[in-house]
């Protein structure tokens, strides 16, 4: 059923540490590992080695680099899947009541053996976090690993998202986002997280945490930095004679 | 947004076809016998065909029947009622005006409706996508439906309800390209917005998530032949606007009829190409494009 759920009993989604997250892009490929084992139609390539490979991923990581007023730029690394949104326009646009979001825990998912294949979700989502598969010609999205996290055959360590537990920088976090108690709501709370595009008014569940602020040198001495200060500019004695006479002989390096 | 040959042919066909059921519907003396079987088939084939052609750009066409389940939230799915219910009246309308020459006016004036509300759905899938900023506006309906009436009243040769249509229309579709430049710009979404990067500083893209291309770059970040997008535009006025009027105008505007017709239908389908490809998704941003 396309309409939305006026209220769902739990928000689960994903904190993002951006601040954290090194770009190694192992989220995307675990992801793509278990979707393509799991839920629904594997996640298919399209001449993978050939010339011109692409193929489908419910997960990517760009990077970006921002340029401060002042100092260096610096460079982000960006996981993006699907945020899960509470208003979620690709589900409302639907046509074949195929998307859906679930009232128990919020989770957006796609009955791929309704799905016609128009697109149209793709369009409606800010952003970009659905697929078409090529290959199967129905609409692919991240399902928060929902057959990981009620998984009783699984350990209880692995009944996570896939790209939560591969993680090794501990850049993505889950949980109930709807608990203003939970880990992850502390974690939103203090780290100041954020919304993806909120003038789109998705109201996404996902939330992404800034970069920390970058340490600069300026401006900081160091109490020990007065004995480290060169003793002498110019070298005097003996060594400034070597210096003088090895710079006086032919093919020396001084002007 | 990818100008899908399909979705093209099947909104300027679908177009016209139900704006010349729209006229055939409300018309007091529709042409009856085997010129209003031509009227009639040329109608259907253009609105019918065209909503067939819409299903080739589905992932999986045989399952199109469920399309119709979700109409209490979708365009889409209300497109496919509304088109239902307009060709089905208006099959049976025709049935009785060609077979029997005899017109029953509110069945007409209803399956005259339907077409209109067809064409209203179609646009509103458009105009309802808060992601594309040119669409998302009241100009995308109002477009869509004057461009009917104007094609249907030129195929249906109301020669000077057409001339008056064409013009209202022209200057409808160039006040939404100049308006549509601004609205990217006015929704507010940006690379600083999409990524929340914004307070540190201007965002660039460096590098991107996958070494080719993917779907919703394919889809969505369509930028190819947008630098022609001005000369077509000229294109587009001329042969769908400016041309038919000037040759409906002519001594015997009649005999002209078939080439304005033609010149018509031409100019539609570049404005249509335009009215895709220059759309911008804000998921463009994600990519440093637009
Ligand atoms: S991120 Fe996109 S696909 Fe996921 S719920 Fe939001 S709008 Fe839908
Ligand atoms: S592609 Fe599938 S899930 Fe998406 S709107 Fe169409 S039918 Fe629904």
């Amino acid at each position: 059923m396309t309409s939305l759920p006026a209220s769902t009993e739990r928000k689960l989604g994903l904190v993002i540490d951006l601040d954290t997250c090194v770009g190694c892009h192992a989220c995307v490929v675990s992801c793509k590992g278990w979707n393509t084992e799991n839920y629904g139609a594997p996640l298919s390539d399209q001449d993978p080695y050939g010339a011109d490979p692409t193929g489908t991923f419910l997960n990517r990581v760009h990077s970006y680099e921002v340029q401060p007023e002042t100092g260096p730029a610096q460079l982000f690394h960006f996981p993006k899947s699907c945020l899960h949104c509470e208003d979620a326009p690709c589900v409302t646009v639907c046509p074949t009541g195929a998307s859906y979001k679930r009232a128990e825990d919020g989770i957006v998912l796609v009955n791929e053996s309704a799905c016609i294949g128009c697109g149209l979700c793709a369009w409606a989502c800010p952003y970009g976090a659905r697929e078409l598969d090529a290959a199967e010609g129905v609409m692919k999205k991240c399902t928060l690993c929902v057959d990981r996290i009620y998984n009783d055959n699984l350990p209880e360590e692995d009944r996570l998202p896939a790209c939560v537990r591969t993680c090794p920088a501990g850049a993505r976090h889950f949980g109930d986002l709807g608990d203003p108690d939970s880990d992850v709501s502390r974690l939103v709370v203090e780290r100041g997280g954020f919304d993806l595009m909120p003038e789109q008014g998705t109201k996404p569940v996902n939330k992404y945490l800034p970069p920390r602020p970058k340490d600069g040198w300026e401006g900081q001495v160091d109490v020990l930095a007065p004995f480290l200060a060169p003793v002498a500019e110019e070298p005097k004695g003996f060594l400034g004679w070597l210096d003088r006479a090895l710079g006086a002989l032919p093919g020396g390096d001084r002007p | 947004m990818h100008p899908a040959p399909s979705i093209i042919a099947f909104t300027t066909l679908s177009g016209l076809g139900l704006g010349l059921l729209f006229w055939l519907g409300i018309d007091p003396t529709p042409p009856t016998g085997w010129v209003g079987a031509v009227f009639f088939a040329i109608g259907f084939a253009l609105a019918g065909g065209g909503l067939m052609l819409s299903t080739f750009h589905l992932g999986r066409p045989e399952r199109a029947i469920r399309a119709f389940s979700q109409w209490r939230t979708s365009w889409l799915s209300r497109e496919a009622w509304t088109a239902l219910a307009a060709l089905s009246v208006m099959v049976l309308h025709a049935a009785l005006v060609v077979l029997f020459g005899f017109s029953l006016s509110l069945l007409g004036w209803l399956g005259a409706a339907l077409c209109l509300a067809t064409v209203f759905t179609t646009s509103m899938i458009y105009a309802q996508l808060r992601t594309v900023p040119r669409w998302h506006h009241w100009s995308t309906p109002l477009l869509f439906l004057t461009l009917s009436l104007a094609g249907g009243a030129l195929l249906s040769g109301r020669v000077s309800v057409a001339m008056v249509l064409l013009a209202i229309t022209g200057a409808v579709q160039l006040w939404s390209w100049r308006d549509g430049d601004e609205r990217l710009a006015r929704s507010g979404s940006d690379m600083a917005s999409a990524t929340g990067l914004g307070g540190i500083g201007t965002v660039r893209a460096f590098e991107p998530p996958h070494t080719g291309t993917n779907y919703l770059m394919r889809e969505m970040v369509h930028v190819v032949g947008r630098k022609h997008a001005q000369k077509l535009r000229v294109i587009a006025m001329g042969l769908m606007v400016v041309l038919p009027v000037v040759l409906l105008a002519l001594p015997f505007g009649h005999a002209w009829a078939g080439l304005a017709v033609l010149s018509h239908v031409a100019g539609v389908i570049v404005a249509r190409w335009l009215f895709f490809a220059e759309a911008e998704h804000v998921v463009g941003f994600y990519y440093g494009k637009r």
